[in-house]
């Protein structure tokens, strides 16, 4: 394991009020994997990242990281890590290459080592063009890029991403996943933080769902899907939903049912639902609200997604959170 | 060692950042060339009286350097507070880098450029005609301008990550520093002064600094100040670089 942690806890003391960033967090990284924790802003990814790359303590809990303990070895943490805040980590008049060797440098290399290994890693994310440029020059996708070579100059075990596509295009965001997918390729273990349900989805190998500072869930996205069972229905109903709510909730084969609150604008609520089967079912809750003269105003049916899990674990939506 | 490898390694780049920027160091230059031409015209007439006995501008020139190296060492902290805000302080935080080489390259880096710029103002005066220089006490009055850049560039950078906000830093540095300087006789010697703002003014290191650096520059070597300016300093230097130090390393432990 790369990193597992026991009871990580973090409470921070703001004027007075004590805040639980963090409450007990129980986190296994293999070796080699992209892994993703998702959840709302403030849910305590940020935190957790924080205390795992040695930027803060934990107020309780344990933790070991590429097989040294957090608390007592942070030197020997720091050697086998990389790390790449939101914020990035480059301002000012200096060139991509001058920050790499820098970076090298900080590491223990020599000059002449991290020149080299500075020369292979502008290759690598497509910056040689752009390397005696200086970085205020670069657009949002590059900058990224460099952020991300500076992070793995020294070639880490493992790689702290902390929303490492938030505030970039669409394209920019797609060329991410490659890179960071190419880094796994390459060895590196990922260990990122987002908030887009796709980007968990389609990057990670593994994830851990976090909400208000505790893991809710924990697999890979298919595992965590399945767990959801079956399929989604959302059935918009105008006006009171409560007699469809009873309706539909007397099928045998809906598993969950739970309305929505009324849209302010629309006066529609969805009524949403597991079924086994939503091909099947879709005809016969149709059928059912028809002989009660149940129009309804809008139909979904789709397959579970992370969202679902999301929302079957805390009762919202992640959509809704951003 | 690795602290000295790491501070020369974070010393070298943020020399090389001073030198892409030469604008920032010409700026520094600007307010005590504009005192130099603008101001010191007026205490000609001053010349030999109580206070300007070394003669007129070989009284203010000193002063002007010693405010100079006071201003461009106490605003190096807002550099720190945009690399704070950019990530790049965090991002050298994950390296094994010596937290204290963190703070003691920039330290240095700016206490060079003060000794770069006090030259260049010397040099300037020098070419005025209008005063006599005593060069090897020049030398002496450097180590007092890096004693007082070493310190101040601490401070800057202890209350830049204690207030982490351009706008909290500005008007601290400005009540801490005007009145210093104020009482430091560095416009007009403290001789002037009523007794209650002299006996004021013998509690304020800096006003040791400037009149060790008239007598050095007039050559008085053996005068008073010229030993009680470096013995001040230095104990307050040692002092207050081991308070911003350990609340550098604390905050970015």
């Amino acid at each position: 394991m790369l990193i597992e942690t026991k009871g990580l806890k973090k409470t921070f003391k703001s004027r007075g009020k004590t805040v639980e960033a963090v409450r007990g967090v129980d986190l296994a990284v293999k070796e080699g994997e992209i892994f993703g924790l998702l959840g709302p802003n403030g849910a305590g990814k940020t935190t957790t990242m924080r205390m795992l790359s040695t930027l803060i303590e934990p107020t309780e809990g344990a933790a070991t990281v590429c097989g040294h303990d957090l608390a007592k070895q942070p030197a020997a943490v720091r050697r086998d890590i990389g790390y790449v805040g939101q914020s990035g980590g480059t301002w000012g008049e200096v060139t991509a290459r001058e920050e790499l060797i820098m970076q090298g440098r900080l590491y223990d290399m020599s000059k002449k080592r991290a020149a080299e290994r500075a020369a292979e890693v502008l290759e690598a994310f497509q910056l040689a063009e752009y390397a005696d440029r200086n970085v205020k020059t670069y657009s949002g996708g590059q900058k990224r890029r460099l952020d991300i070579a500076l992070g793995i100059m020294h070639q880490p075990k493992l790689l702290f991403l902390d929303e490492p596509t938030t505030g970039l295009d669409p394209q920019s965001r797609a060329h991410m996943w490659d890179e960071v997918r190419s880094l796994r390729e390459r060895g590196t273990a990922v260990f990122l933080t987002t908030h887009y349900l796709d980007e968990a989805d389609a990057l990670c190998d593994r994830l851990a769902i976090i909400d208000h500072g505790e893991i809710v869930a924990e697999g890979t996205p298919l595992d965590l899907k399945k767990d959801v069972a079956g399929d989604v229905v959302a059935i918009g109903i105008g006006g009171s939903a409560t007699e469809a709510l009873g309706l539909l909730g007397d099928k045998d084969f809906v598993r969950e049912i739970e309305a929505g609150e009324p849209d302010p604008a629309t006066g529609i609520s969805v009524l949403r639902m597991y079924v086994d089967d939503g091909a099947s079912a879709l005809p016969e809750l149709l059928r059912t609200l028809d002989g009660k003269d149940i129009a309804p105003a809008s139909i979904e049916l789709h397959r579970p997604s992370l969202d679902d899990v999301f929302l079957k674990q805390t009762g919202r939506s992640l959509r809704e959170e951003k | 060692m690795k602290i000295f490898r790491d501070t020369w390694l974070v010393y070298s780049r943020a020399m090389k950042l001073n030198i892409k920027q030469p604008v920032w160091l010409i700026v520094m230059l600007v307010q005590p060339i504009y005192f130099l031409f603008l101001f010191a015209p007026l205490l000609e007439p001053m010349d030999g009286m109580p206070g300007f006995e070394n003669g007129a501008m070989e009284t203010f020139v000193p002063g002007l350097i010693i405010m100079m190296a006071l201003f461009g060492s106490a605003f190096v902290g807002f550099g720190l507070i945009a690399e704070l805000r950019e990530g790049v302080i965090e991002r050298m935080r994950v390296t094994p880098v010596s937290r204290t080489a963190l703070m003691l390259g920039r330290t240095l880096a700016t206490v060079t450029t003060t000794v770069f710029q006090s030259l260049a103002l010397v040099l300037l005066a020098a070419a005025t005609g209008k005063l006599d220089v005593y060069w090897p006490g020049v030398g002496l009055m450097l180590l007092i301008v890096m004693l007082t850049a070493f310190m101040l560039a601490a401070v800057s950078l202890g209350l830049a990550i204690v207030l982490k906000s351009e706008d909290a830093m500005a008007p601290t540095i400005n009540t801490l520093v005007q009145p210093i300087m104020l009482i430091s006789g560095i416009m007009l010697p403290m001789v002037m002064a009523p007794t209650w703002l002299q006996n004021v003014a013998d509690f304020n290191p800096f006003y040791y600094a400037v009149q060790a650096s008239r007598e050095l520059f007039a050559g008085n070597v053996d005068n008073h100040f010229v030993w009680q300016a470096p013995v001040i300093l230095g104990a307050l230097t040692i002092l207050l670089v081991w308070w911003a130090t350990r609340k550098f390393a604390r905050a970015v432990s």
